[in-house]
């Protein structure tokens, strides 16, 4: 069924009962040629686009939980490419671009709102940052504007511009920044997965990799044994246990990231904004709520929920950036199990395992990468090449020591990002 | 989260900094191969469950410690100093 405003409105006539469910619930077969272990975000788009891209239909995206139940549900849900480094700049400028055509393209409404992001910056040392991250912006294609204090103010009036702790010089403004609703892009690629062929096949626990003579031959799973010519992993903060089960050790941990929401209010945040000081960013989503959050707990963690210490800390940055949040009540806070990789940055690669394909390491960035990652990991499970916009994302990076992406600039080891 | 510092008994996570997985107390010999170095600084087991990490408590004593911790509930089930734990290997 195609979604229209004339389905809308013809539904609605008819009590809303002929609405066709949005993907089916097929059993898994014994044999594919693809099969993709992992139904979130990047797991369904990299679905997707095999089929739109590459023509191949005969996959199965197996998911342990529900769909899109993981990270692509936990997530602040902002959309953003305003990435400094060579290699990054042109992967998250090409992801941008396929967010921009994502509606039309999946005949499904993401509500990607590109209201515009504002990072804002603190000192003179941090604003030449900031100019230099927006020069890279531009040459890269993307759009950054440079605002002074008088800029800002204009843009965000609620914050406290008289703090001297903290003082606000400015900010790097982002328009074609924004978020989406995280939900529907699962929801989005899944349907338009199963649309052109692909088994979707939930509750169903990947439990071993079947390797013969160095090369994958299938997976074994809660619900049997599939054969597969390649296999993907696009598991997130389950990355090591998934690649164990293939023999590999990889260069992941995993950690906590907490997340908030307040109440619903009418709207008073017309962007996204992010405080360069107290690693503190926030939203206000269509329903209402203040989204915001802050930096990892900084401890390896699958609990999916964090501890009180943070919730301070990101508190505290909250009211030193803007004192009117303290009248808003915290609703719910809740934890994501971030992959995380020594230098920040992900990996999109092959494996010593002929047939074996890694998608991870997206660390706190994942979301916005959703449609870009996933285009270039078809790219690179139909051809064996990599993509030209993800190429840098080697996972040898880190063993031979070239090509390493610290964005951050802080070093290329666990605990630094 | 509270740790049980040997030296300063149960105290809030708050005055500790977590560096991460212990393997790090196992520093390859000088003139180790490149990839024993690259396994000993980037690749990691990241187990779900019990793991042992190292903590520094900077915020009390200023000892490093060796803690046993479960990443799946958070729950923290002891705490020796680095510098026995290192030794009685």
């Amino acid at each position: 069924m195609r979604y229209s405003g004339w389905q809308v409105l013809a539904q609605g006539l008819t009590g809303n009962r002929r609405w066709a469910r949005a993907w089916r619930d097929p059993a898994p077969k014994d044999a594919y040629d693809i099969v993709i272990i992992g139904g979130g975000g990047h797991g369904l788009s990299t679905a997707y686009y095999l089929a739109k891209e590459h023509g191949l239909t005969n996959i199965a995206v197996l998911e342990k939980g529900y769909l899109g139940g993981g990270s692509v549900g936990r997530n602040t849900t902002i959309v953003r490419a305003n990435y400094f480094l060579e290699g990054n700049s042109q992967f998250y400028s090409h992801s941008m671009k396929l967010w921009e055509g994502l509606e039309g393209d999946l005949n499904y409404n993401v509500m990607h709102s590109q209201r515009g992001l504002i990072n804002l910056f603190h000192s003179d040392g941090q604003r030449d940052a900031f100019v230099r991250r927006g020069n890279m912006m531009i040459n890269q294609g993307d759009d950054a504007i440079l605002l002074d204090r008088e800029g800002c103010r204009k843009l965000l009036p609620y914050l406290d511009y008289d703090q001297t702790r903290f003082p606000i010089y400015g900010g790097l403004y982002h328009p074609r920044g924004g978020t989406a609703r995280h939900d529907a892009v699962a929801w989005g690629y899944a349907r338009g997965a199963d649309r052109r062929g692909v088994d979707l096949i939930q509750n169903c626990e990947v439990t071993g990799i079947d390797i013969s003579g160095g090369r994958v031959t299938g997976v074994q799973t809660s619900r049997g044994a599939i054969r597969a010519r390649k296999v993907a992993i696009v598991v997130a903060g389950r990355s090591s246990q998934v690649a164990a089960m293939a023999g590999l050790r990889l260069p992941i941990e995993s950690h906590v990231l907490q997340a908030f929401v307040t109440e619903g209010l009418k709207p008073v945040i017309d962007h996204v904004i992010s405080y360069g000081m107290g690693h503190f960013y926030i939203s206000q989503s269509d329903k209402g709520g203040l989204v915001f959050g802050g930096d990892l707990d900084f401890y390896a963690s699958y609990a999916a929920r964090g501890n009180l210490p943070m919730v301070e800390h990101v508190a505290e940055a909250g009211m030193t950036l803007m004192p009117m949040i303290g009248k808003a009540r915290m609703l719910r806070s809740w934890g994501g199990i971030m992959d995380m990789s020594p230098d920040g940055s992900p990996i999109i690669d092959r494996t010593a395992v002929e047939g074996l394909y890694l998608n991870c390491g997206w660390c706190y960035g994942g979301f916005k990468a959703v449609p870009g990652s996933g285009h270039c990991f078809a790219h690179l499970i139909a051809t064996d090449r990599p993509h030209a916009a993800a190429a840098a994302y080697r996972l040898d990076r880190f063993a031979t020591g070239r090509g390493l992406m610290d964005e951050e600039g802080t070093g290329s080891q666990h605990n630094l990002h | 989260m509270q740790i049980p510092c040997p030296m300063c008994g149960l105290r809030d996570s708050r005055e500790f900094t977590c560096k991460g997985d212990a393997v790090t107390l196992d520093r390859p010999a000088d003139g180790a191969a490149p990839e024993v170095w690259h396994a000993y600084i980037h690749l990691r087991d990241n187990p779900a469950g019990p793991t042992r990490e190292l903590w520094y408590h900077g915020g009390g004593c200023g000892a490093w410690l060796v803690v046993a911790r479960n990443t799946v509930t958070h729950a923290v089930s002891g705490a020796t100093l680095a510098s026995e734990a290192h030794h009685a290997r």
